[in-house]
């Protein structure tokens, strides 16, 4: 691993050489790797310490009383304080380890609606959530007879924090929203949001999965009920991701999936239920992937957050300024908050069009809905194409992405 | 530019991305149809007058990206006059086309189309104009038509 140097001094050089994915050519063109907002690249690290595990450790957990299962269940359960250390958790035992974040949202939702849920109740969201944080909400209205309000965004992508204020009501029992939006770049004011609901009555869940790689998180200073995050935004493994939540709703809430892992005991008349954390996770879980994504977090806890913060800002702002000057290009998203994505249509070139493109000049990019047809809908746009930073990109990856618009636009003249 | 490239992005199929032929809804017609593409947020919808077993005309409209306009409109302009069995035959051979099942297969000018073979996460924009054609002239109810 390459540490920084200079903490005030972020040099992505250094933290490129530990992403051997990086160091390839696509369509003979060295790789600018820009679709962060689906899927981080991953680090030496992380790879060793999944592959380490296959080739030293495999074994179930929590059951084998013989060595390997017992090194594989110290492994996983070590990343549990890991991560609990990671977002400021009072207690390892509210950390779930989940497939995802759209797995974690579905938990809670599930449970909201076998559990919270009664008819007349309200559940609110904003207007520029991922799908799955709107989808598993729907299915726990219609299950539960509760209503669904969404708050709105402004034209510059940015929430109305008025229209939000106006719908929670006292029948309002959760609030989920979205951290950073993945198809905007939009930082939420999450504090602020998680008071304001509070002091309603209302519990809050907030979609972390754009956030905890760009953001250090403390869920105790946020003070929300449920963070959920995906590993695989976070540089680790695909397949398993977190929902902390507070003990006292842990709890509350109802068993969500059954089956081995999640019991204490059981007969066929009835089954009691394990302790938190492992109520909540039934079956094997993907022990290569939390291994992973512990080791992810151990690689950015080497990197020092304000340099890393203030380096994606940079690409974000010499993006933007470079984005303005390229005749019919129009963001989509121009939060005052914003975090490092580029959304953008450009006049008349589908965003498939210039996915392709750029793809032959070795630039990944994302075209489509994003997971957020809510949002092109509000933006009148059938899909936008999207370049989204991490901290191992450079200036110079900005304009590579800047001249490979230009000619696709020269092209489509 | 990349010759690959180069061979999906041909000049005839970006001037029918650019000014599709056969665009916007006509005043009269005998089936109408919507199309989805829930991978890229595309839909078009397709108009066509079909009388004594023959395609009388059709027309589209819609947005999407060049590939499927351009298809869209060049299938419009391929299948008009044809009868119905003919233009069910010319799906099949240009869908062999674009999916690189037949990469000989009689198509006429829409051979222009074969570069997308090499791009599989383009043949259902090359190919949604036809699932909709195909729908309507099987006599499927009025559904909308997903590629997925």
């Amino acid at each position: 691993m390459t540490a920084q140097q200079n903490p005030r001094d972020w040099q992505p050089e250094l933290m490129r050489r530990d992403f051997p994915v990086l160091f390839q050519e696509v369509h003979g063109r060295p790789l600018v790797y820009l679709d962060n907002a689906a899927t981080t690249q991953k680090p030496q690290a992380v790879i060793d310490a999944v592959s380490r595990y296959y080739q030293l450790d495999n074994a179930n957990v929590h059951r084998g009383v013989h060595t390997l299962s017992e090194r594989a269940t110290a492994l996983m359960e070590a990343v549990r304080n890991t991560v609990q250390r990671f977002l400021n958790a009072g207690a390892r035992e509210e950390i779930i380890f989940t497939r995802g974040t759209t797995d974690a949202i579905n938990l809670i939702a599930s449970g909201f609606a076998r559990g919270v849920l009664k008819e007349g109740d309200e559940v609110l969201i904003t207007a520029m959530e991922h799908h799955a944080n709107i989808v598993p909400w729907q299915q726990a209205c219609e299950f539960s007879g509760a209503r669904l309000q969404v708050a709105a965004i402004n034209d510059a992508g940015e929430l109305d924090l008025e229209d939000f204020k106006r719908k929670l009501s006292p029948r309002t029992r959760i609030a989920a929203f979205t951290h950073i939006s993945n198809a905007l770049g939009t930082i939420n004011p999450v504090a602020e949001m998680t008071r304001l609901a509070h002091a309603v009555g209302a519990a809050v869940l907030i979609d972390g999965a754009q956030a905890v790689a760009h953001t250090p998180v403390d869920v105790r200073a946020l003070d929300c009920d449920f963070y959920v995050l995906s590993a695989h935004k976070l540089y680790g493994p695909t397949g398993v991701g977190v929902l902390y939540g507070k003990r006292e709703w842990l709890e509350r809430l109802p068993v969500y999936q059954t089956g081995g892992d999640m019991i204490r005991e059981v007969t066929f008349e009835r089954s009691t239920f394990a302790p938190l954390p492992h109520k909540f996770e039934a079956g094997t879980p993907h022990i290569a992937g939390i291994i992973g994504l512990g080791a992810a977090i151990d690689y950015l806890n080497t990197q020092p957050w304000p340099a890393l913060i203030e380096h994606e800002h940079q690409l974000l702002t010499y993006a933007t300024r470079l984005a303005k000057d390229v005749p019919g290009l129009k963001i989509i998203g121009e939060a005052a908050n914003k975090a490092a994505v580029l959304s953008f249509t450009l006049e008349h070139v589908h965003p498939h069009d210039i996915g392709t493109f750029l793809d032959f000049e070795g630039v990944a990019v994302r075209a489509g809905h994003h997971c957020a047809m809510p949002v092109m809908q509000r933006f009148d746009v059938p899909a936008t194409a999207r370049a989204s930073f991490a901290a191992y990109n450079t200036h110079d990856e900005v304009e590579r992405l800047i001249a490979a618009i230009e000619s696709v636009r020269k092209t489509f003249a | 530019m990349n010759p690959e490239l180069r061979a999906l992005y041909q000049e005839m199929i970006l001037d029918h991305g650019r000014r599709p032929r056969h665009f916007g809804a006509p005043e009269h017609y005998t089936h109408k149809m919507e199309a989805f593409n829930p991978l890229c947020g595309d839909r078009l919808t397709l108009y066509a007058t079909v009388q004594d077993g023959a395609v009388k005309d059709v027309h589209f409209e819609g947005k999407g990206c060049a590939i499927s306009v351009a298809s869209a409109s060049m299938m419009c302009e391929e299948v008009e006059g044809k009868s119905c069995c003919d233009a069910e035959d010319l799906f099949q051979r240009f869908h062999k086309l674009v999916t690189g099942q037949d990469s000989a297969a009689a198509v006429g000018r829409l051979e222009i189309l074969a570069g997308v073979k090499d791009f599989p996460a383009r043949v259902k924009c090359a190919t949604l104009a036809w699932h909709t054609l195909d729908h309507m002239l099987k006599g499927d109810a009025g559904e909308t038509v997903s590629t997925e």
